[in-house]
């Protein structure tokens, strides 16, 4: 009985060997790290292109989703080949620095303000997202990221746009989660939030908010992609990387970015915007870096 | 904008000292109890009792939410995002430690020691506190891994909390947050102020569990 209870359990022991050993025997074929914003992943689009990619070129993409501030500083870092972002103004000193090179606009979508249906704080019909921001500032319960991601950098824009110091305000929360979690609270606690349309679309039959500000011009959510410049960071892959973004501002990719997931909202996630090389890096509206 | 480490600090320290003691004050006795005498079921339940001290923190943490938030069943107690529904998590999670730890320490007991006590006259309550000083060791060790278990979690208090900057943003969902945000530095003061504050709690209850040993 001992016995067999022995060989039984060497048994197991060889056979979770033998499985570990092929799950983690490596792939020969290159990898780069691709550093991007939790909207490209929570909304699947990456789940669509990354695949595609990997299948087109043979070279393996790792995804990393953080916030905009944290793609950025791993591509600082040198812990990353490649990043699909979306905050100019923090994107800027990056490619000042030189840590960031070859960048192209991908697409862009907008963000709205969503909040209670029954708008305590009267932002519908606002003349402006500065006056939006006022209202809120003044009635409403504001939930933020709070993560320094590329919507929380555009909140605090939008806020030293409007004359307010968000520090300020008493009824100004910072969750410092991802943006389903943050809309969950802004939810619960009936307030006011600054979201990319696409989260809000794919998470809007589960929420009791509405969108209540939306089109003016400095709600556009641009995404570029940049290289990371292996002149400085000398581990970083620039071929595969170059390969990649190649890849998102081709024909085919951007008429499916154009694409994703419309049928299912009656409306684009993302539009696609990718200029010819060497056009600038600012938004397809307005010059607004 | 961003809450101090002091202020993080003492605010885990209140709510999972809250959570803890409530654990001992409901897991205590019931230990007692299921130690004190075989009766039907018992094995069933301390197998129930040990499960529970393995339970996933972020499956309790959904499942507090989903009873707290607004069309829940508790919901018009409006307690979601607040330290008390991260306290009610954290006790959920450290009762089955403290009951499970105190049913093995009293059973370690001389199983006549009870009997001795009652026949020199002490009744039912002064043989339960005679016993408890006995079993003290054990009883210490069951505060020291309840504390441990909770100020260390994470997702329940995410889940529960929000890891709301202004009130319910402890060390480990700031810890999270931090290194999502990319300032590794300060995710990694954080985990060493938790450290030394679970360091701290657990020399403080060892002190007290190892004096008058020889």
């Amino acid at each position: 009985m001992k016995a067999r209870l022995r060989r039984q359990s060497l048994a197991a022991v060889v056979a979770l060997v033998v499985l570990a050993g092929g799950a983690i025997r490596a792939q020969p074929r290159t990898s780069i790290v691709l550093a991007t914003t939790t909207s490209t992943q929570d909304s699947g689009l990456l789940d669509v292109l990354v695949p595609r990619f990997e299948r087109e070129r043979d070279i393996e993409v790792k995804v990393i989703a953080v916030g905009t501030g944290a793609a950025l500083r791993m591509a600082a870092t040198g812990n990353a080949d490649v990043v699909l972002v979306h905050a100019p103004a923090a994107e800027q000193p990056y490619v000042d620095a030189g840590d960031l090179i070859d960048g192209r606009l991908i697409m862009h979508n907008d963000f709205v303000i969503v909040g209670p249906a029954d708008d305590p704080a009267g932002v519908r019909g606002s003349i402006s997202v500065e006056a939006a921001m006022r209202a809120v500032a003044q009635r409403g319960v504001f939930v933020s990221r709070g993560d320094q991601s590329g919507t929380h950098t555009q909140e605090l824009a939008l806020w030293k746009a409007a004359g307010i110091d968000p520090a300020r305000l008493d009824r100004r929360e910072e969750t410092g989660q991802g943006m389903g979690a943050t809309l969950n609270v802004a939810d619960q606690r009936r307030g006011y939030a600054l979201t990319d349309r696409g989260t809000y679309l794919a998470l809007r039959d589960r929420l009791a908010l509405g969108v209540l500000f939306e089109g003016d011009r400095r709600l556009q959510n641009l995404y570029h992609a940049y290289a990371v410049n292996p002149a400085k960071h000398p581990g970083a892959r620039l071929a595969p990387a170059l390969a990649f973004i190649e890849f998102l501002v081709s024909p085919a990719v951007q008429e499916e970015i154009g694409a994703f997931e419309r049928d299912e909202y009656g409306q684009s996630l993302f539009f696609p915007d990718a200029a010819p090389p060497g056009a600038p890096l600012s938004g397809p509206a307005d010059g607004r870096g | 904008m961003q809450p101090g480490l002091l202020v993080i600090s003492v605010r885990t320290l209140a709510i999972s000292g809250v959570a803890t003691l409530l654990a001992i004050v409901v897991g205590v006795p019931i230990g007692y109890l299921i130690a004190r005498r075989p009766f039907f079921g018992r094995t069933a339940l301390l197998g129930f009792v040990n499960t529970g001290m393995g339970m996933p923190p972020v499956v309790v943490g959904l499942v507090v939410w989903l009873v707290l938030v607004r069309n829940g069943p508790f919901g018009p107690l409006g307690l979601i995002y607040t330290p008390s529904a991260m306290m009610l998590a954290q006790f959920l999670l450290a009762t089955p430690v403290i009951v499970g730890f105190t049913t093995a320490s009293f059973q370690a007991l001389p199983p006549r020691l009870s009997d001795l006590l009652r026949s020199l006259g002490a009744g039912p309550f002064r043989t339960a506190w005679l016993l408890a000083r006995e079993a003290h060791i054990g009883l210490l060790a069951a505060v020291m891994a309840a504390f441990g278990a909770v100020v260390s979690e994470v997702g329940a208090s995410m889940i529960v909390g929000g890891n709301l900057a202004r009130s319910t943003r402890v060390l480990t969902t700031a810890i999270v947050t931090e290194t999502s945000r990319g300032d590794v530095e300060r995710a990694l003061l954080l985990g060493i102020v938790l450290f030394a504050l679970s360091l701290v709690v657990s020399l403080v209850l060892t002190v007290v569990q190892q004096r008058n040993r020889p």
